[in-house]
């Protein structure tokens, strides 16, 4: 089974949001970078228990420039055996994914994973489109994955539900909670990841579709009105009058 | 003209009216296509929305992507759409990229609001910890819209039902089961929602904030130690690494508030937050706040709402 794992940096989840350059740049000054957790916890963990059962290959692949490559670290300390950089700058998910559908096509995978959604953009875009590029099915926010011969069964979610289904490989699929449990790397892990290939490719020539022109950071609540546990009727009151929720 | 796709698979969704409302105030010329086998009346029903017309293929299902976004993008260049909506649902997620690719057409994922004067498109980034807005460089844009970002119009249209065949081959998805909680509004559709987390100390302890859901007519939802240690459901867990919701009413009962939960929660318009600490992060996130025990609070407002709905009606 050949794997290829898409993973992307994000902030870590307790960074501060601060934007430069007149609000139209992430301002990442002492932001501490992760791997995106749907991308470590759920793909990459499920690569590699399917690799263990099965045999084969783990690559992962991230689009970005030298600053991520301590993530890419990371992600062979856990496990993965390759790993490979894109080195570019990733603004636009159609950028991003026509990337390493390019990479993938001329490697050839039985299997791309990806995460859910990154939780700095949050497009959920990726997987789907490198699965077009592909021409390949596309499973999105699957929770659950076995592999059958040359086929997989997922479970994915559905609107207020879960729906079982069977697909041939290859196929791309973004992973959800429940694919996998997060895996904290060991010291031997951590050792050999220092040594593993670090593969960098030019990009291909590929335009950017959408960007972001201006970034706004949430605005903050103006000052909470308390009301006393005993005066639940002055709460459902203004809920009614005032908020006009209920 | 505006191409809205919808999913009538389980039934038509609010967020489905929503998308065909958003479209209807970019253009007054919308268009919906489905597929499946929802009736002819429950999808002129989009007409009270503004859409002149659906088109619905009834010889596939739904489940498998690829088939979609040749449907899609054939129609979207046959009505030279300049526009195509999705709900940024599990179905917007599953085929809006991939249309984007086919028709090298940039996507807008997950819009909160209508274009600004420079036509660039809201969307929440670094899950709800902040706002972007993103602008399309192609001549054709796709928008996938968050659930509850823009209030339901009634705009009476008449609306013509027309059933239509595309190229799209076989499905390549075999579905061997499909399992649906019965009854349940999914959570990032709910305009209500009570929230519970640690606080409460036990799965045992969850039928007060049941009640309370159904006094209000909402759905339930947690944080995400409670789902980890499985006192509720996986698909319940809100914040950062969950669901983002944004309903109306988002009533957290013994909840901190780290910033993970926040983030998935805080474009609400309304927080109630009740809480024994008087120091827990989450109050400086609310709007009404009520420091106390969770099993004396609970039934106190469940009760204080009952008697206002029994007022009211
Ligand atoms: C990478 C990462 C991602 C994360 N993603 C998420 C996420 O998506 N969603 C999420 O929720 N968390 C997330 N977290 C976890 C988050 O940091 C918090 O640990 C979590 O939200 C705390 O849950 P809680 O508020 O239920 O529990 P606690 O922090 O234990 O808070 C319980 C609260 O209940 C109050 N309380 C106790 N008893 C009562 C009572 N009788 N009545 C009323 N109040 C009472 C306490 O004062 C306290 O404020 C993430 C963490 C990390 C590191």
């Amino acid at each position: 089974m050949n794997i290829l794992v898409c993973i992307s940096k994000s902030p870590d989840t307790t960074s501060k949001i601060a934007f430069s350059n007149d609000n139209t740049q992430f301002d990442d000054n002492g932001v501490q970078y992760i791997v995106n957790p749907y991308d470590e916890w759920y793909a990459l963990v499920r690569a590699l228990e399917l690799k263990e059962t099965l045999g084969g290959q783990v690559t992962i692949i991230t689009v970005g420039t030298t600053t991520d490559e301590a993530i890419m670290r990371k992600a062979l300390a856990i496990g993965a055996d390759e790993a490979v950089r894109i080195d570019a700058d990733p603004k636009d998910a159609y950028y991003t994914a026509m990337q390493i559908a390019h990479y993938a096509q001329s490697n050839g995978f039985d299997l791309v994973l990806t995460g859910k959604e990154t939780i700095n953009y949050n497009g959920s875009q990726v997987g789907g489109m490198i699965a077009e590029a592909l021409d390949a099915p596309f499973v999105s926010l699957a929770t659950k994955l076995e592999v059958n011969g040359t086929t997989i069964q997922l479970e994915r979610e559905i609107v207020g539900g879960l729906e079982l289904i069977e697909v041939a490989l290859p196929v791309v699929v973004s992973c959800a909670k429940g694919m996998a449990e997060q895996r904290i790397p060991n010291m031997r892990g951590i050792m050999a990841a220092r040594t593993k290939p670090l593969q960098i490719i030019a990009p291909q020539a590929i335009e950017e579709l959408t960007n972001f022109i201006q970034f706004s950071a949430a605005s903050s609540k103006a000052s909470v009105k308390m009301i006393d546990a005993d005066n639940m009727d002055e709460l459902v009151a203004l809920l009614h009058s005032e908020a006009k929720v209920i | 003209m505006i191409l809205v796709y919808i999913s009538s698979q389980n039934g038509i969704s609010k967020s489905a009216f929503e998308a065909v409302t958003y479209a209807r105030k970019l253009d007054s010329e919308v268009c919906v296509l489905t597929c499946g086998s929802a009736s002819e009346a429950q999808l002129s029903a989009f007409g009270q929305y503004g859409a002149q017309k659906v088109l619905v293929d009834r010889k596939i299902d739904g489940s498998d992507a690829q088939q979609l976004t040749k449907l899609i993008s054939q129609y979207a260049q046959e009505l030279n759409a300049s526009t195509l909506v999705f709900t940024h649902d599990f179905v917007g997620k599953a085929i809006a990229p991939r249309v984007s690719v086919k028709l090298k057409a940039g996507m807008v994922a997950g819009a909160i609001a209508l274009p600004e004067a420079n036509g660039s498109i809201k969307v929440n980034v670094f899950s709800g910890k902040a706002s972007g807005f993103v602008k399309v460089n192609s001549s054709v844009r796709i928008i996938s819209l968050l659930a509850n970002s823009i209030p339901l119009e009634l705009n009476e249209t008449a609306c013509k039902v027309e059933e239509i065949t595309a190229n799209t081959g076989d499905s390549k998805i075999k579905v061997i089961s499909v399992k649906k909680p019965d009854g349940a509004i999914p959570l990032p559709e709910a305009e209500i929602v009570v929230s519970a987390g640690r606080g409460l100390k036990g799965p045992e302890n969850w039928g007060m904030v049941e009640t309370l859901a159904q006094t209000l007519g909402a759905a339930t939802a947690c944080s995400r130690p409670v789902a980890d240690i499985g006192w509720r459901p996986h698909h319940e867990h809100v914040g950062q690494t969950g669901v983002a919701i944004r309903p109306n009413l988002y009533i957290a009962i013994g909840i901190s508030g780290a910033i993970q939960h926040l983030a998935g929660v805080n474009g609400s318009k309304v927080i109630v937050v009740v809480n024994t600490d008087k120091e827990a992060p989450f109050f400086k996130a609310a709007d009404y706040g009520v420091i106390g025990d969770a099993f004396d609070v609970i039934p106190k407002l469940n009760a204080a709402l009952v008697k206002f709905k029994a007022a009211n009606n």
